[in-house]
Parts: structure tokens; sequence; C-alpha cells
């Protein structure tokens, strides 16, 4: 039934052997040991506190949305460190990897990375940085805030949603551990036909790509599920559709993008996967199949993940500017039709990825245009953000410089990505550095919303503000690092550069790529001053400590609740009387917490099942991977048997009682906000 | 001018907080909703098989149609179609059943429904047996490899459906008619009605196409 596989496989390990393991190479050797090392001191540290049992019984097993909000940006931040690194090691390489007269070490004919290595670091990049950095950062901040905003105290799914997150943790952990054992994809992160086909490409790397692809894709659409399902059906007493928070707005348009394309992402590494596995023709070079349709239906996620990371991002710039320009938002109403008409333009674009790839003029002049028309939505946000600050008494807290930044490169990247609209100018570029540099504008107006959020709602999350002087370092060197990195590579993308070069034959470009290098340079100094503004923050956090409105001029109901928030959210559902309620109520001053009496509150119960099911898919992934046949059948069992004994639980729920509630309520130190400005 | 100067503040008489225990939301209604999104993926994912059959098809040309002609029996999957939506119709009981509360009824039509999800099953695998014999199989071409993707995929739901009528029927038992009952006994005939409605697609598209369209 299964395919002829060449090379050694037999039926306990599969294709697993010690030659898996890659001890000859210098470079994953000393990224193992330190792997190892922080894997150490973070075990010791947890054995030296007794910190056991605590994680398991407040973390691991939380359904807590905003604590499950916390885990998702934690394995965002990890992720994006591991995807930094790789960005490192390919602005090194093409650093000295130019000219034939270029050194060579470590094996390499020029520069230190093998072609094959380093295909497998910018294919790594590429993956982790979309779906294990930005999309869990994003996931975990509509996690934590969403619920806040609309006034419930749960998520609709809650267990769904430890499920979503435990399974993207498992397939981040497949990707790690590709580092270690086997190989990964060399073919860029998203994937090429017929290469990936087990002909091409034999090993055990594409089938790692393919198996932690397609697990986050599940655990997204699960947690798209959640939270759509939390929007439409848990908004408070009053909250009419008008009156929703804009970022609440971004988040239902965001995840019905993701909620309709990532079944179709799934179908097409699906097929890929058939082929590889029984010998299928779908993407075959010959034997009718089809690399085109690979193409085709993965663009038609592909495209539409662009937006789904996007418009959460305007949603917190919405949130942002408002807030530090003391006003209200400009035009709100075209910001909602905004953001659905962008992601319903979103679905009909997919085909400027492959112009060039032997479409009739027509067929591209349609996708062209379609392609310019995300222009006039998104040119309505930046105005109504640019009208949002005029007039308004803007203060450039940390927050604000963030969401200023991300419009600004806002401008860049969508500018940019008109020019590659153009099928015929596209013609020139495709596959170059410019594509590259246009699409990293976009990813960075994205990163840098997030920063902006992680400042802007982490007193509410923690009860403490991060401080502002290394963050304003950061800041600030994140911005050189940006200019010096992509300035050059938009002019190499005009010279021609072709993107995922592992030598360059043109020594005229060195200037260029050594520029690149220093950004490089300021990029890991910034790292430091995260690092530091983090430190800082956590080290002072006594005397930051925030009452419940920490930025004096919010607007929204996440702020009529303690910082930080209590299990329940609210002792109190709120009944909401305007758009910007927490405004309204400022204005009117009617702004108190309203603790008086106490009610008992019922709330699910933590549960292990999902990390449990998170364990049981990360085993039968590796045993697919491996083709581990008796694993992978023994996993499948195992989660199939866990889903249905879970069914049978009767006690999921649990009261808090009153008493509780008065005693958090009573404790919190911000009984009545600080008075309103504004 | 803020968003809010619309609405007139009576401090005082304005209700800001709400008694009483809000949280409990209309849990049945949450449960079917998030089930509706669930299977707004699932037709994504048949969107997706189907427009991959669309384009292998093509690819293959006129012997695509030959070969469906040819190869699949469409009086086997018009006897398979007639025992698929007699077991939609015996859950479509069960589902009245559960409206007058007849805890027998709904376990008679669940179980019929059940039964008749694995005959179809067995009449699926046999044909699908039948054509391996002969060496008709997926790996053949990009056609055909599409067209048993179709077939099996389908025939996985109507696994999980078969299971998930085992489950409720010892749910049931053990239970009655709880709210956690309900919801699954409701979602689940979105789910099986939703297996007939491909199969339609199915029989048209696989087993009728070369016949007569
Ligand atoms: C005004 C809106 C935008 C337009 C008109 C636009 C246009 C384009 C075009 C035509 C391409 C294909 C270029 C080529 O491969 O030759 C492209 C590539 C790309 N764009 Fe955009 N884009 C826009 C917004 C975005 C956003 C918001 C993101 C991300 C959040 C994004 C991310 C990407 C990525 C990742 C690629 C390349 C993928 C790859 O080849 O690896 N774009 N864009
Ligand atoms: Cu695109």
């Amino acid at each position: 039934m299964f395919v002829h596989l060449q090379g050694p496989w037999n039926p306990v390990w599969g294709r697993l052997s010690l030659q898996a393991i890659p001890y000859q190479n210098p470079i994953l050797l000393g990224t193992f040991t330190f792997a190892m090392i922080a894997a150490l001191a973070i075990v010791g540290a947890v054995v030296y506190f007794r910190a056991g049992p605590y994680l398991w019984r407040e973390w691991f097993t939380t359904v807590d949305h905003k604590k499950i909000g916390v885990m998702y940006c934690l394995l965002g931040l990890v992720m994006l460190f591991r995807g930094f690194a790789d960005a490192l090691m390919i602005r090194t390489q093409q650093a000295i990897a130019v000219g034939p007269h270029s050194p060579g070490y470590l094996g390499a004919l020029h520069g230190y990375l093998t072609p094959f290595h380093i295909g497998q670091v910018y294919t790594a990049h590429g993956l982790i940085m979309v779906v294990f950095a930005a999309t869990p950062l994003l996931v975990g901040i509509m996690n934590i805030v969403v619920p806040l905003q609309i006034g419930a105290r749960d998520m609709a799914y809650p267990y769904l949603n430890a499920l979503g997150f435990w399974l993207t943790a498992a397939a981040g952990a497949l990707v790690m551990l590709s580092l270690f054992v086997g190989n990964f994809a060399h073919g860029g992160w998203y994937g090429f036909l017929p290469l990936f086909e087990l002909p091409y490409s034999p090993g055990v790397g594409v089938d790692y790509w393919m198996w932690a692809f397609q697990l986050s894709a599940v655990g997204t659409t699960m947690g798209s599920i959640n939270l759509i399902a939390t929007i439409v059906k848990m908004r408070a007493p009053g909250m009419t559709w008008m009156r929703m928070p804009i970022f609440t707005w971004a988040s239902l348009s965001t995840n019905l993008i993701a909620l309709t394309s990532f079944p179709v992402l799934m179908v097409s590494l699906a097929l890929i996967g058939l082929d590889r596995y029984f010998g299928t023709h779908f993407y075959t070079a010959g034997q009718g199949g089809n690399l085109m349709l690979y193409n085709d239906l993965f663009w038609v996620w592909g495209h539409p993940e662009v937006y789904f990371l996007i418009l959460p991002a305007f949603g917190m710039m919405s949130e942002i500017i408002p807030t530090f320009s003391e006003k209200t938002l400009f035009g709100y109403a075209t910001m909602v039709v905004a953001s659905f008409a962008i992601g319903g333009v979103s679905w009909g674009v997919w085909l400027h990825h492959f112009f060039t790839m032997a479409a009739e003029p027509s067929v591209n002049s349609f996708y062209s245009v379609t392609t310019m028309l995300v222009g006039i939505p998104t040119g309505v946000k930046v105005f109504n953000w640019i009208f949002t600050m005029y007039r308004g008494r803007v203060r450039f807290e940390l927050p604000m410089l963030w969401a200023l930044l991300a419009l600004f490169l806002l401008l860049v990247g969508g500018m940019t990505g008109m020019m590659n609209a153009f099928a015929t100018s596209d013609y020139m570029w495709h596959n170059g550095v410019f594509v590259v540099a246009h699409f990293h504008m976009m990813v960075l107006l994205i990163a840098a919303s997030i920063f902006g959020g992680v400042e802007y709602w982490f007193p509410k999350v923690f009860g403490f503000k991060l401080e502002q002087r290394w963050g304003k370092w950061f800041f600030w060197f994140m911005v050189l690092g940006t200019a010096w990195v992509f300035v050059p590579m938009f002019i190499l993308g005009f010279a021609g550069m072709t993107r995922r070069l592992d030598y360059i034959p043109v020594t005229q470009w060195a200037p260029y790529l050594r520029v690149m290098l220093v950004g490089m340079a300021f990029y890991v100094m910034a790292l430091g001053f995260f690092v530091a503004h983090l430190y800082v923050s956590l080290r002072d956090r006594v005397k930051n400590r925030v009452g419940a409105d920490p930025w004096g001029t919010t607007r929204n109901l996440e702020w009529m609740t303690h910082s930080p928030v209590p299990a329940y959210n609210f002792a109190y559902i709120p009944h909401v009387h305007a758009r910007d309620e927490w405004a309204w109520r400022k204005e009117h001053g009617m702004a108190s917490l309203g603790n008086e009496s106490f009610e008992d509150i019922h709330m699910p119960r933590n549960t292990g099942v999902p990390v449990l099911l998170g364990g049981l898919a990360f085993v039968l992934c590796f045993a697919l991977v491996w083709r581990i046949w008796w694993l992978a059948a023994a996993g499948l069992g195992a989660v199939v048997l866990v889903i249905i004994l879970r069914s049978f639980a009767r006690d999921t729920d649990e009261v808090i009682p009153a008493k509780t509630v008065a005693g958090v309520e009573g404790g919190a130190q911000d009984a009545l906000p600080a008075p309103a400005r504004g | 001018m803020s968003a809010s100067t619309n609405t007139r503040a009576q401090p005082g008489s304005t209700v800001l907080w709400e008694k009483g225990d809000a949280a409990g939301h209309d849990m049945l209604g949450t449960r079917t909703f998030g089930f509706w999104l669930y299977m707004l993926t699932d037709a994504m994912v048949y969107a997706a098989l189907f427009a991959a059959f669309g384009v292998l098809a093509h690819n293959a040309g006129l012997t695509s149609k030959s070969m469906l002609a040819s190869v699949f029996d469409a009086q086997a999957a018009y006897r398979d179609t007639i025992v698929l939506f007699t077991s939609v119709l015996a859950y479509g009981y069960a589902m009245v059943a559960l409206k007058k509360g007849s805890r027998g009824g709904v376990a008679i039509g669940t179980a019929v429904a059940m039964i008749l999800g694995l005959v179809f099953l067995a009449m699926v695998g046999s044909d699908l047996e039948r054509l391996f014999s002969q060496g008709i199989v997926p790996q053949l071409n990009g056609f055909l490899s599409i067209v048993f993707t179709l077939i099996i995929y389908h025939a996985l739901h109507i696994i999980v459906g078969a299971l998930w009528m085992l489950v409720m029927l010892m749910q049931m038992g053990r239970d009655g008619f709880t709210s956690n009952v309900v919801y699954r006994l409701i979602n689940l005939r979105i789910f099986w009605h939703f297996q007939a409605v491909i199969w339609v697609l199915l029989f048209v598209f696989v087993y009728l196409q070369g016949k007569i369209i």
C-alpha cells in the first residue's frame, strides 16, 4: 500500500537511525548545546523552586483564555527568536559568499553554509516567522483581549481553545526537533512541486515541514472557530454590532478568513502527503499530475493568510492610536467596512503570486486589478488613522511609537505591493529580493503592531507597566535595523538579485550586502535592549503597579476591570450603552468598577486533556515523519480514544464562590480608577 | 465629539452592571453555531478537493469520462445512495423523537441510522475492493488519485458518524437528555445530513458523469 522507499527502513524504527542525528555538523552541535543548556536551566529552576505542580495546575491544564493567550505569546516569542537566528545565518552567509574568490569554511565552497543547509535555513525561517511566530502572537493577543472587550467571562469553547494552543505548540516542537533529528525541507517555505515529491526530496525534511504545517493549521482553525463563536454569541448585554470595539471587529474578520482558508491549506498539504506516502499522482510531473494545482491551492490559502496576519495588526493600531491621540477613532463604520472588504478581496487575488507561470494575459490582468483593489480599503484605514491623530493630543508613549512605525511601514509595503501588482513589472522582479523586501515591510509592520499591542495590554494582564527607557532603545534600534537591512534590499531587488541565493556571483553587490549585515548588527543590539527592557520591567514591577486604566485615556471594556484581570474577568457583567463604553462612562462620571455585594460565578474547570492530546499529536506526527507505522497507529488510536473518553466527562465546570470573589475584589488595589483625562 | 454623545446618560438610573449569572448564555445555541462553523471548514475541504477533481479531470481529458463510464458502477452507487438516504431519514425520525422527549424513539432511530451507515460502508468498501483487485488503483494516474481520495474521504466521515452514533447511544443510556447529550445529538444531525449532501455531489460527478452528462 505504501510507496517503496529508497534507503533503509525497518518495522520497529521506521527510517530512524543514529545517522539521523547530525552530530558532525558544528553549527547544529552548537545549537544543540545551547538548547540543552537552556532546557537544563529551565528544568533546574522548575525543580529548585518546586514549580512543577504550580505550572501543571495553573498553566498546562488551564482553560483560562488569558493564560492560554500568554502561552501563545511565549510560544511566539521563542519561535521569533529561532526565526531571527535563521535570518542572521542567511545574512552572514550572503555577506561572505560573494564572488569566486570568497572564502569557504566548514565544508562549504563559499561562506560557511552548504547549499543544502542554507536551503533548510531559509525554509525554516519563512515557515517559522509566518506560522509559528506571527500567528501565535496575534492569536494570543486576540485570545486575551477579545473576551475582555466584549465583556465576557470566558470564551465560547475554552477546552477547544486550549486544544488549539497545544496542537500549535506541538507543531512548533516538531520544527525544533527537526534541527537535531533528521533535517528540514530545503525548497522554500511555501513548497515547490514536483521538487517536494518523494523521488526528488527523498529525505524526511519535507515530511517534517508538511506535518508541522498541517498540525498548526488544525490548531489555528480550531482557534478561529472559538473566536468567531465567542464574538457572535458571548457579547455583554447592550453591545450591539455597531458598539463593538474595533479590535474585536478586526478579530472577527480575520478569523473568518482563517476559518475559510486554512482548510484549503490542509488539502494542499494533504495531497503532497498522499503523493509521498501512497504514491498517488496529484502533483507529479507525469501520469496526469498537475503541479499548478499545488500553486493554486496553496496560494488560495497563502494570500488570505497574509491578510489574516495583518487585520489584527490593523485592529491593534486602531486601539492604540485613539488612546494616545486622546480622541475617538475617526470613521468607525468605514473601518469596519474596510476590514471586511480587505477580507473579502483577499480571496480573489492569489494568482499574483505566480503571474509568470503561463496564465493568459486576460487572467493576469484580472488578478492585477483585484490586487490593486485591496489598496482602496487599506487607504481608507490609513486616512482614518491620520485623521484620528489630526488635532488630537498625541502622546508619544511606547505603544504609540510602535503604532506609528507600523503606519509608516504599511505605506512602504503597500506601495511596493502595488508595484508587484502590475503583472508586467512583476515579470521583472518576481522571485527576486524586491518581493522579499516588500513582504518584509508588511510582516515587520505586523511585528511592530504586536510590540505596540504587547506594550499596550501588558499592564492589563500582569498588573504593571513595562518600563519605557530600554523599551525606547529597543524601538529605535529596530527602526535602524529595518532601514539598514531593507533599503539595500530594495536596491538589490532593482539590480536583479534573486532570492534564496547560497552564493552571490555579482561582486558589485557586496557593499549592499555588507550594509545589510550592519543592519543585522543593529537588530542584534535591539534584541539585547529587549532583554534589558524585560529584565528592568520585571525588577521594578512593584514600583510600576497600575490600576484598572493605566493609560488614562483608554476607551473600551477591557479597562473596566482590575489589572491584573481576575480569573472571572468581571465580577459583574457590564451593561453596554455606547461605542467606547469606558470613555462614555468616564465622560459621564460613572467610572467606578461597581463592586458592592458579590455572587457565585460559574467557570469551566481546568483539564489536562488538551495538553495530553497535544503530546499525542506530536508523537503521531513524529511517527509519520519517520514512517514508524506501529507508533503512528498507536498514536492515532490514542487520540481517538482520548477524545471519546473526554466526551463522557460530566464534571467539567466549577463554581467560584461569592466569598472568593469578594476577597479578590477587595484585595485589588485599584478599586477606583485613575481620573479620566481628556 | 465622541461617538457616544447620541446616548443620553442619567447617572443613578443607568444600569451599569448586570446582576445574576449572565455567563450562562445560550449553551445549545453556542454549541450548534460553532458546529456550523466547523461544517463550513469541512465544506471548504470538499470544495478544494472538488476543485482538484475538476483540474485533474481536465488534465485527463476525454479519458476521464470514458474511465468513469467504464470503471465505476452507477447502479451499485445508486443502491449506496438509497441506503445512505434511508439512514439520514432514520436519524431524522430520531430528531422528531427528541422533540417529543422519547428516549426509546431516539435510541431506535439512531441505532437504525448507524447500522445503515455501516451497511453503506460495507457496500462502498466492497466496490473499492473490486476495483482494486482489477488493478484500478489511485496510483494509476492523477485523475484516479482524486476520485479515490474523494470517495475514501467521504467514507471516513461515515466511519466517524457511525462511531459518534455509538457514543451517543451510550451517553443517552447513561445520562438521558442532558444538555450535553442534546447538543451533540443536534450537531450529529447537521453532520449526517451534510454527508448525504456530499454524497449527492460524488454520485453526480463520479458515478453519473460519463453515463449521462
Ligand atoms: C496593498 C496590499 C498588497 C499588495 C498589493 C500586495 C501584492 C503582492 C504581490 C503582487 C506579490 C507577489 C510578488 C511576486 O512574487 O512576484 C506579493 C508577495 C507577497 N506579499 Fe504582498 N501585497 C500586499 C499586502 C501584503 C501583506 C499585507 C502581506 C503580509 C502580511 C504581504 C505579504 C506578502 C508575501 C509574504 C509575499 C511573498 C510570498 C513569497 O513569495 O514567499 N503582502 N504581494
Ligand atoms: Cu498575495
